[in-house]
């Protein structure tokens, strides 16, 4: 199963003492095994361009088509044996501490 | 070829519409039929590469389908022992308790597959149409399809918070069974099924201290149901109840459990600490022999690993009882100081009680009156009211 894991801030982070995880641990791990398939970071919200189409107008306009205070900050996309293997993948990434994350199913081409 | 025919037969078709997307484009290819087998058994491996991790979900599928068969018929235990039925049993409940899934459908999902009810009967329990019970047990389901919930058991290092929420929605079904919160009546049919839940789910991890702790809680509570309603149909406190009316075998069952519990040695969680306080109300002989320092320490402890308001307003009770109304007063002052249960009927309940033994008979009406403003169900109306006329009767 391939899952989109977002990668979000959180107004309310881990405060345990435990010592912070490591993204570099994390990439190393998820790559070595083969459940990494792509990913990056993404610019801030301040740098989101939304765009629309009403009645054949575009419409352009500054900043993410969300008012939240928790914002997408990256993505990896994870082929995984199913959800029990992306969470635990997941709960092992530094942001689930710092922030969270949120996965989705890939949808599959061949289903309505 | 495949050794799965309709696995084989799906893919020399889908050979064929390749063959008849291609050909026009690349050439008829010199041995027609070759192509076909080679291209449908390629495909063969395609599917059942992708089948390999889908199989777990296959299985679960069929299981869920068999377990819905045999609740069907008599009852879902014609096996209780077969090895291979036990863990598709624990399987099944994992995957019906998976953290992933709404809560409201954890538990239709359980009644419906694990315990066996039909979907009439889990409507009627949530005060819901079967309609809307189908639409969430097919939501639920559907999540567990699309999402990669696996029908097996958690990892071990997962077991003991995975294991946590299944005995949470064993808990809020008993709950819902024990105490309804809106209207009239109980729900005995639903705690009962909680206890058996409890029961197979102890049955399945019969090491887990927390599982033999729900167990048993479950036991000494349920045990009492018969006695805490009158032949009128209204409710009896605990102190006035008729203890020969209690469940002794229930109540045997429970203590077993709980002894399975203590013996692991590990430190008590909250539902064996629970069940050390039902404990000790199932083996006072009478309401005044309760041992309520007993209570009290259990109470503490609680609330040491729970610090919830309605574990703080138990044990003002608790300490009513061990030290006297005024104590318990005390007590209760505090946990309204924090102001967390402000629309809670119980808080100027349990102060009209403390109020009421302590003898200050006014002030125990006024809070009796203020408790009838909040209640929300017909049977703990009328004993609060029942409480109003015998104060006032009284003075």
């Amino acid at each position: 199963m391939k899952y989109m894991m977002f990668v979000a801030t959180d107004t309310t982070p881990d405060t345990s003492s435990e010592p912070p995880a490591d993204i570099e641990t994390w990439f190393a791990d998820v790559e070595g095994r083969g459940k990494w398939v792509t990913g990056d970071r993404l610019r801030p919200v301040e740098d989101a361009t939304t765009v629309r189409v009403r009645s054949g107008e575009t419409l352009v306009t500054d900043g993410p088509f969300t008012e939240s205070k928790d914002w997408i900050i990256g993505f990896d996309v994870l082929e995984c044996e199913d959800l029990d293997e992306a969470i635990e993948i997941a709960s092992k990434h530094p942001m689930a501490r710092s922030g969270r994350l949120e996965l989705r199913p890939f949808w599959p081409m061949d289903e309505g | 070829m495949t050794g799965d025919w309709d696995l084989a037969e799906d893919c020399v078709q889908d050979a064929v519409e390749r063959a008849l997307a291609h050909w026009p484009r690349d050439g008829v290819p010199d041995n027609p039929a070759a192509w076909l087998t080679t291209t449908a058994h390629r495909r063969a491996l395609d599917v059942l590469r992708r089948r390999r991790t889908e199989a777990g979900k296959l299985r679960e599928l069929t299981a869920l389908a068999t377990f819905d068969e045999r609740s069907a018929g008599t009852g879902p235990d014609p096996d209780p022992h077969g090895e291979v039925y036990r863990d598709d049993r624990l399987r099944l409940l994992f995957t019906c308790c998976h953290p992933a899934l709404p809560l409201a459908g954890q538990v239709a999902l359980t009644l419906k597959t694990v315990a066996g009810l039909s979907t009439r009967e889990i409507a009627r329990a949530f005060l819901v149409s079967e309609a809307t019970m189908g639409q969430r047990l097919l939501r639920t389901r559907t999540k567990i399809a699309n999402t990669g919930i696996t029908f097996r058991v958690p990892e071990p290092h997962r077991l003991a918070e995975r294991t946590a929420g299944v005995l949470a929605v064993v808990y809020l079904v008993f709950n819902e069974g024990y105490a309804v919160t809106e209207g009239e009546g109980t729900r005995d049919d639903l705690a009962a099924e909680a206890v058996r839940l409890a029961g197979l789910v102890a049955q399945l991890l019969p090491e887990d201290d927390e599982v033999q702790g729900l167990r048993a809680l479950l036991l000494l509570q349920h045990a009492r149901r018969a006695a805490r309603t009158d032949a009128a149909g209204e409710l009896v406190p605990m102190e006035e109840q008729d203890r020969s009316r209690w469940d002794h075998r229930l109540v045997a069952a429970g203590l077993a459990s709980l002894a399975t519990a203590r013996a692991t040695r590990r430190p008590p969680g909250s539902y064996r600490l629970q069940a050390e306080i039902a404990a000790q109300h199932a083996t006072a002989p009478e309401a005044a022999e309760t041992d309520w320092a007993r209570v009290v320490a259990a109470y503490h402890a609680l609330l040491e690993i729970q610090p919830s308001p309605v574990v703080a307003l138990n044990r003002a009770v608790a300490l009513g009882f061990r030290d006297g109304p005024e104590a318990g007063l005390d007590a209760l002052a505090e946990v309204e100081g924090a102001g967390r249960l402000a629309d809670y009927h119980l808080l100027p309940a349990v102060r009209a009680d403390l109020l009421r033994r302590a003898g200050r008979n006014e002030e125990a009406a006024a809070a009796y009156r203020e408790a009838l403003d909040l209640v929300r169900t017909a049977a703990e109306r009328r004993f609060l009211e029942r409480r109003v006329r015998e104060i006032v009767a009284r003075s």
